[in-house]
């Protein structure tokens, strides 16, 4: 395959239209201009539907209409943004539709900045918005992996009726990288039983999150909502290990902090110092287990984010008290240096 | 002339697509009306198959339940959106929006005024009933001046909350929407040509003409404290003044 130099935000774009997608609504917003962009330029050519919305929350129903009508269907924002389709992708969940939603974050709170950062962990993990629900969350940490996992989030999507969030933040959006763009799954996913086509020669179909009635209906519906999530749980935590076997200090990022991780992880092997990276790549569900397995033994997990500490939990979560866990924060969109990451891990071994 | 050769000639009956379920509407509520109208309509066009109904969050966040063709939820406001999704997806099929005023001119104003202004090939249904009635008779866009209700017990002050919008007249300030019209199901006239206008707005979608809009006056015994004659002649004698009747457009 040939190796192209392309920018995340339009890898995405490519990746998505190979997977077979072919309506995007958006609005436009930095650090993610250039996806919105793209898919303008290149779905009319595939015979696709592009439209910018007149706002974020009208974009995500339109996602909603589109993906309710059996579409692969995509929307992009960055933080602020995506706040205001939190609202859409709740209905998304109850309802049990499929959609991709990438979220290239930016500084917070509130308008915040246009740099890089991974300020909406808590968001995408843990809600957002309102009920019992889970999207699974995809922390690529390049473009080449930005194109891959987008592939993968639309079968992902369609498999499990779920909402996919492509969590990248504004620099690995705005990073070009030579890439190898990847071949389409070949996965066909039948929506016939549900979709909403026109009841022709058939019983009308209802797509709806609301169930009023009989009393436990609702009940029903989470409960079938939580299986799902058990199952995924199970089958789809994604995760990458470097150097972490025989290593003392484990460092733990997502995306770019995990980058920045890998190259501490060379300095200080250079220095002497045995350590390690444990990357998550799906945050929900997150590889806890793995997480464990792989913190064993050693002396101390170091967590890097560009936040105040949000993925920290989960990660404490999963080791509980097994091993100490300290944490290496960057806020307002700076990100963290490769020295102070190195000079943190030198302290432990001092 | 003997009884056994009198021919039966059916005249009337419920359509097709109205399921024959009690609904939740309350006595004298218009919802019923222009179920009924919509459901009429679909049969006549012979659109069953193709129709996508979506829903709106109000009163009639059921419509779904009542009128058997294809259907979705949309959250509150944002059905035109929702629509504009699903009509782009199967161009070919016949969308429809029904929504209320607290739906429509409220909290989704924007996505009104938008999927208007682009002519998404949708019908929109816009039932205007001046107060919000499932979440117990708050004022709404189009409630009146001096009219009362929960939110506005005094009577609503213009000075203070502005007055009450009208959708029809909003909309034909766009140049895309093919079908602008306001009607009644106050009255049996009202009632036929409220019939005659979503007749159009779904043919103009049948023949992919472009966006249509009907907003039909309509009454809510319950919210407004009356007994359903006097709602239906409070429309006729209150509602209309403020809300013209008529076609504002039809290309």
């Amino acid at each position: 395959m040939a190796v192209t130099l392309m920018k995340g935000n339009e890898a995405i774009g490519e990746a998505a239209i190979i997977a077979g997608c072919r309506h995007y609504f958006g609005y436009p917003i930095t650090p993610q201009n250039e996806l919105p962009a793209y898919m303008s330029m290149r779905l009319p050519k595939v015979g696709g539907t592009f439209l910018q919305a007149e706002s974020e929350v009208a974009a995500i129903n339109m996602v909603l209409g589109a993906s309710a009508a059996g579409a692969r269907v995509m929307t992009s924002s960055s933080s602020p943004g995506v706040s205001l389709k939190m609202e859409g992708i709740s209905y998304l969940s109850g309802a049990e539709l499929p959609a991709v939603v990438v979220n290239m974050m930016r500084g917070g709170p509130g308008l915040g900045n246009i740099a890089g950062a991974q300020g909406d962990y808590f968001q995408a993990v843990k809600g957002g918005g309102h009920g019992d629900y889970h999207c699974i969350v995809l922390a690529p940490n390049g473009v080449q992996e930005l194109a891959d996992l987008t592939v993968k989030a639309f079968d992902l999507a369609d498999q499990y009726r779920i909402v996919v969030i492509i969590l990248g933040d504004g620099f690995i959006g705005q990073m070009s990288e030579p890439i190898t763009l990847p071949a389409p799954s070949g996965r066909v996913f039948d929506k016939s039983a549900w979709m909403l086509s026109g009841a022709t020669g058939r019983d009308p179909h209802v797509i709806a999150s609301m169930r009023l009635a009989p009393d436990d209906a609702l009940a029903h519906l989470n409960a079938r909502l939580q299986d799902k999530y058990r199952v995924i749980e199970k089958a789809e935590c994604m995760w990458e290990k470097s150097q972490a076997d025989d290593a003392e200090f484990l460092l733990v990022g997502f995306g770019l902090s995990a980058r920045i991780c890998r190259s501490s992880v060379s300095a200080l092997r250079k220095a002497g110092v045995r350590a390690g990276l444990f990357r998550p790549i799906t945050l929900w569900p997150f590889p806890s287990g793995e997480l464990a397995r792989a913190a064993a033994g050693k002396k101390k997990i170091l967590v890097v984010e560009m936040n105040a500490g949000q993925m920290v939990e989960d990660v404490r979560l999963s080791v509980l008290s097994s091993v100490p866990v300290d944490f290496l924060g960057t806020l307002g969109g700076v990100t963290p240096s490769v020295d102070e990451i190195v000079e943190r891990v030198r302290s432990y071994a001092r | 002339m003997p009884v056994e050769t009198l021919q039966e000639k059916l005249v009337y009956g419920r359509p097709q697509v109205l399921a024959d379920v009690p609904n939740h509407y309350c006595p004298g509520c218009g919802h019923g009306i222009i179920h009924k109208l919509l459901a009429q309509c679909i049969d006549e066009l012979g659109i069953q198959q193709t129709t996508i109904l979506v829903a709106p969050v109000g009163c009639s966040v059921l419509a779904y339940n009542y009128i058997k063709v294809d259907g979705c939820e949309a959250a509150h406001g944002r059905a035109p959106a929702v629509a504009t999704g699903i009509k782009r997806v199967h161009p070919e099929a016949t969308v429809i929006a029904y929504q209320g005023d607290g739906d429509l001119l409220a909290i989704g104003t924007a996505e009104t005024i938008h999927a208007a202004n682009r002519g998404e090939k949708i019908t929109v249904i816009f039932v205007n009933n001046a107060i919000y009635g499932m979440t117990g008779g708050q004022m709404a866009p189009t409630t009146l001046q001096a009219q009362k209700t929960k939110t506005s017990p005094y009577g609503r002050n213009p000075a203070d909350v502005g007055y009450p919008i009208r959708a029809c007249e909003l909309i034909n300030t766009l140049d895309a929407p093919v079908f602008i019209e306001r009607c009644a199901v106050s009255s049996v006239k009202g009632i036929l040509k409220t019939k005659r206008a979503i007749m159009k707005g779904l043919r103009n979608q049948v023949e992919k003409k472009g966006y249509s809009f009907i907003e039909i006056l309509s009454m809510c015994p319950t919210g407004w404290g009356m007994e359903p004659r006097e709602a239906a002649a409070w429309v006729d004698s209150d509602m209309t003044p403020v809300f013209p009747l008529g076609n504002l457009r039809d290309r």
